[in-house]
């Protein structure tokens, strides 16, 4: 089911992200996701996450679908040129999936093979515009696509802690026009800031989903300071943390994140959970959070 | 040598839009063997731009565009009709808009596309640099190139992935867009950013048939 129907159904919706193994076997990340099913309206397949080397969105994708979950096919610029990308998006379609998620993607550089080229043929705004190009039977060269053009719901992301916003907004709002009809942001940790976000794109009506990043420690959350782009833990989360201590540190962790879901919850259309290797707790969080 | 080739007039004046007073600075380096600087390229142009209505505050040709000292002394002599005018006009190389964009204050827009650096360039020794993309976009960003500043070479705006204003590659340098963002903002041409950029064409990158069969080609590239 397409991501955009549940939306118009008015419903809250929840997505969370599974990070495909690197290698083949691929039970474990089932396993996981079994206790979600109710609670999960699709889950976001990552492509090749931090340009670190593992197994494929699209494979992962297809198996999610066979075991009736709602995958959402995540989709970056970072290793194919356009008409690699715009061949995946067709096999997408044949492969059952519903939901594309557009992105630029890291730069190699940051994974575990820096030596490679960094391709970026196109950019998250003109993959969107590619995809539309061939739901409505056009390749990016103009040519038409035979038969049945294929349909998904498009989605892209967006950094509400971005300084400057602006920038992120008007590329936002490029992302709107290419073709996007749902937005994810990065992690929120600052209930303030992001509803300032919200309300300066309430105008471009289109729903928009909180990101939520599990805090696995006091050391995550300083690093994600220091090094994830527009994402700041407060000090007094930290202290939080801290103050758990070890014993009670992933009850106080979770706690946070379900409190972080109540106070952004009438500020968005939906959450999208990285758990990051908790995916065990996210039923947990969910409950505490009234999910 | 650096080859470039003009823009079509259509599309120069497209990006030149409502303003009606325009300087307009040629390089007499590279570009004058081109035919897309030099006196003849200017006079040309001007003429063309009169045409079209336009006001021109003035004129200049500067040997070596791509040389910001001499830009910069060059310039100081024109202060005033550059002050006049909405915009710069560049008759050069995308090095040389880009040196003109870091020594004066004003939009500039390129008059020619730079389909490839063959050779030795005149002069450069500094920061800015030309792939020759065959399609040059400084126009909408402030003067600064996205084709190189750029990590990802993004034309559409910044990836979400700049931290402080610096890259996601590398914490030294800065973010190619935050330059672009606070260039346009400077310039007063923020709603640039809002332009829609297609996908590259990479074809532009090779130079066209035409280019390869002139003697100064076959002088720089042959042995």
């Amino acid at each position: 089911m397409k991501l955009t129907e549940r939306f118009k159904e008015g419903k809250f919706v929840i997505t969370c992200e599974v990070g495909p193994p690197k290698g083949i076997e691929v039970e474990k990340i089932i396993d996981e996701l079994e206790p979600l099913r109710s609670k999960i309206d699709a889950f976001n397949v990552t492509d090749l996450q931090s340009s670190v080397l593992r197994l494929g969105s699209l494979a992962t994708c297809r198996l999610l679908k066979e075991k009736d979950f709602e995958p959402i096919c995540q989709l970056t610029c970072r290793d194919r040129n356009r008409l690699s990308l715009q061949s995946d998006i067709l096999s997408a379609a044949v492969l059952g999936i519903e939901n594309l998620l557009c992105l630029t993607g890291d730069h190699p550089q940051l994974g575990d093979h820096p030596e490679a080229m960094p391709v970026f043929d196109l950019d998250s705004v003109q993959l969107l515009s590619a995809a539309k190009g061939l739901m409505n039977g056009k390749d990016m060269a103009g040519n038409d696509l035979e038969g049945q053009p294929p349909q998904f719901a498009l989605g892209a992301t967006v950094n509400p802690g971005a300084e400057p916003l602006e920038p992120q907004i008007i590329k936002m709002e490029k992302k709107i026009d290419a073709g996007a009809e749902f937005f994810q942001t990065q992690a929120v940790y600052e209930v303030d800031k992001f509803a300032n976000f919200c309300e300066k794109v309430e105008h471009l009506k289109v729903p928009v989903m909180a990101g939520i990043v599990f805090l696995k420690s006091p050391g995550m959350a300083r690093f994600m300071n220091a090094n994830v782009a527009g994402v700041y833990v407060p000090d007094s989360i930290i202290d939080e943390l801290t103050s758990a201590g070890k014993e009670k540190r992933v009850e106080k962790s979770l706690e946070i994140s379900a409190r972080l879901i109540r106070e952004l919850k009438d500020l968005c259309q939906g959450i999208h959970i990285m758990a990051l290797g908790w995916e065990r707790h996210v039923a947990a969080v969910l409950e505490m959070a009234g999910l | 040598m650096l080859f470039t080739q003009n823009k079509p007039t259509e599309e120069v004046l497209e990006s030149l839009g409502a303003e009606s007073k325009i300087f307009l600075l040629a390089c007499n380096g590279c570009a004058e063997v081109c035919e897309t600087g030099g006196e003849k390229a200017l006079s040309t142009i001007k003429a063309e731009l009169e045409k079209a209505g336009k006001n021109l505050t003035g004129t200049a040709l500067v040997d070596f565009l791509c040389n910001k000292v001499l830009v910069a002394a060059r310039l100081a002599r024109e202060m005033d009709k550059i002050e006049q005018a909405e915009s710069i006009l560049v008759l050069s190389c995308g090095v040389g808009v880009q040196a003109v964009a870091k020594v004066v204050d004003k939009v500039v827009h390129p008059a020619a596309n730079t389909v490839s650096l063959g050779g030795l360039q005149g002069l450069w020794p500094a920061d800015e640099r030309c792939q020759a993309c065959g399609d040059c976009a400084l126009d909408y960003t402030g003067g600064i190139c996205p084709i190189t500043f750029c990590a990802k070479s993004l034309l559409n705006g910044p990836c979400g992935g700049a931290q402080d204003g610096k890259c996601e590659v590398d914490s030294e340098k800065d973010c190619g867009w935050q330059l672009i963002y606070e260039r346009l903002e400077k310039i007063g041409r923020l709603e640039n950013l809002k332009k829609f950029h297609k996908a590259r064409d990479h074809s532009k990158m090779l130079p066209s048939r035409d280019l390869r069969e002139t003697s100064f080609y076959d002088i720089e590239t042959k042995t």
